[in-house]
């Protein structure tokens, strides 16, 4: 291993070795022996589990609702940061301390209180079912549990590089002739988009995983509204360990495969 | 000249005229958009414990499976966040006082957790350590139990909040680079010495945002002790797994009240975080002004 290490430091063995055993020990070997559990399925049996009606199924309902609540706080989560940025108006400080409600607030405590305001008896629900919308126990209730979850990603990853853009540069943008929808095109966009990208990619990852928010509002319906971490509980409680390995399997190869495809976007961006 | 001066003036004049109804739109929206998404489930979760008034909402409180669950959930607390804590520090001293190769791929793996589901994460300590598991059988000749019971619980609840405290101290002391460190040492300061003195002073804030955000997520991991948990009544119930059970069994009141003592801890996390936040924006800007 070459190393330029700071000579009068110490403690680069002692840390780094602490880091790798522990990291090692709590999350490589384990998630190592989800692969090695599934490679005790021949290929045969392993495309027969994950091309199942059910599972793809609810593949499909997990990723489509993930990606359409992370696209909603990509818009959402734009305008909040740059509000509450940009803005000085009453009640700023109390709506950016809460902002990060979501994530403190446990996953479970999320999920019953979205469930009690949206279903067709709920504060809000009853409004919306008059006008025929049906929110809770569809996939409109899982995309909303998703939003709620994950809305400070990307207002989070914003905040601090639309602090960093001097105002002057869209005023000069605007003072040299560019309309505002110019301005934003060319001056702050290539600016937002890496972190914007990043907020995405958080709020998608944990949408596409999160589990606790989403069994009370879906409904948990085999073929319409059963997301598919619910899938692998499922398969866990009627002891088929190698369905349940996997539907794991699967899932973390496509988030891992929508990530780095993020990333390498976000490189291209960042050569541009 | 001066023409050119006055339509430039004109023009980011009308700019900012129509600056000030977006401005104005998006400052409502704003305000909108926490009302009904931050401020109404708040207030349902409280309105809904205390409809039956504040004889019952205490009573599911202080019932005898609630407060077990209580207990579970800061013993699973008490314990990963000091473990949590203690890598942080190590993973973020050896990220940014060194260089050496393969740093970004370390730095990569520890964030690894954030993007892998909680159920997958109970998920593989199942199959490592449960019944059939790996080491399932040894365990059993052993008689240790570590699914469906508090280790399980303890391991899941690490994993889920591993990079919490390292995600927060490495971009800080990346900033801070090594010279403090480096002048304690030439004056002739121990390694211990010159942690302590020197660059404990400096990250103590960012370490207590970072053992908060821990907290809160320690304190509300649903879907991964949910998987290694088993649900036993009273013994390895933890307080959002007990919301769950009281909820499914119709007894929305008491489902509720438990929801509303997580809630508070909720806000109060909130208040710790805001409070360590300020501080640590307050050493920057007296950073900057020297």
């Amino acid at each position: 291993m070459s190393r330029r290490t700071s000579p009068v430091i110490p403690g680069f063995g002692l840390t780094l070795g602490y880091t790798l055993v522990y990291l090692g020990l709590l999350v490589l070997i384990p998630l190592g022996a989800l692969f090695v559990h599934a490679a005790q399925l021949s290929w045969s049996e392993f495309c027969a589990i994950i091309s199942a009606p059910r599972v793809l199924a609810a593949l499909k309902l997990s990723f489509a609702t993930a990606f359409a609540a992370a696209i909603i706080n990509g818009i959402i989560g734009t305008l909040l940061a740059w509000a509450l940025v940009r803005y000085r108006f009453p009640g700023r400080k109390l709506i950016e301390a809460m902002i990060d409600l979501p994530f403190a607030l446990p996953t479970a405590v999320a999920g019953i209180a979205l469930t009690a305001l949206y279903a067709p008896s709920g504060l809000v629900g009853q409004f919306a079912s008059d006008l025929g919308l049906k929110i809770a126990y569809t996939p409109i209730g899982i995309c909303l549990a998703l939003t709620f979850v994950t809305l400070p990603f990307v207002v989070r990853t914003l905040q601090p590089v639309l602090a960093d853009i001097p105002r002057e540069v869209e005023e000069a943008a605007a003072c040299l002739g560019a309309k505002p929808l110019q301005v934003f095109r060319h001056v702050l966009l290539p600016a937002l988009l890496p972190a914007w990208l990043t907020g995405f990619s958080l709020a998608f990852a944990r949408g596409v995983g999160e589990y606790g928010s989403v069994i009370f509002i879906a409904g948990n319906m085999p073929m319409k509204t059963e997301i598919l971490p619910l899938l692998i509980m499922v398969k866990l409680d009627q002891y088929d360990y190698s369905g349940a390995t996997a539907i794991g399997v699967l899932m973390l190869l496509v988030s891992f495969i929508l990530l780095l495809s993020i990333n390498l976007l976000q490189r291209q961006i960042g050569k541009a | 000249m001066s023409s050119i001066t006055l339509t430039a003036s004109a023009s980011a004049n009308a700019a900012r005229r129509g600056n000030l109804l977006g401005r104005r739109l998006l400052i409502l929206g704003t305000w909108l958009a926490f009302m009904l998404f931050l401020l109404l489930p708040l207030l349902v979760v409280l309105g809904e414990a205390l409809k039956q008034g504040l004889g019952t909402f205490l009573g599911a409180i202080f019932e005898a499976d609630a407060l077990s669950a209580l207990k579970l959930t800061l013993l699973a607390v008490g314990i990963s966040v000091p473990l949590n804590l203690l890598f942080g520090v190590a993973a973020a001293w050896c990220v940014s006082k060194y260089q050496f190769r393969g740093k970004s791929l370390l730095v990569t793996l520890i964030d690894l957790p954030f993007s892998v589901s909680p159920v997958i994460a109970g998920l593989v300590y199942v199959l490592l350590f449960g019944a059939q598991g790996l080491f399932g059988e040894w365990l059993q000749e052993h008689d240790i139990q570590i699914v469906f019971a508090l280790p399980g619980i303890v391991l899941a609840t690490l994993f889920v909040t591993l990079p919490f405290v390292a995600r927060e101290l490495i971009p800080l002391m990346q900033e801070q680079g090594t010279q403090e460190e480096e002048a304690a040492r030439l004056l002739g300061a121990g390694g211990w010495q010159m942690f302590w003195h020197v660059t404990r002073p400096n990250i103590q804030w960012a370490l207590i945002y970072g053992v908060v955000l821990c907290s809160a997520r320690a304190m509300g991991e649903f879907g991964a002790v949910s998987v290694v948990s088993g649900h036993i009544r009273g013994y390895t119930n933890t307080l959002p797994l007990h919301v769950e059970i009281l909820y499914n069994e119709y007894n929305h009141v008491a489902a509720f009240s438990v929801a509303s003592l997580l809630l508070l801890l909720a806000l109060l996390i909130l208040l710790l975080k805001q409070w360590s936040e300020s501080r640590i924006n307050r050493l920057k800007a007296g950073a900057g002004e020297e």
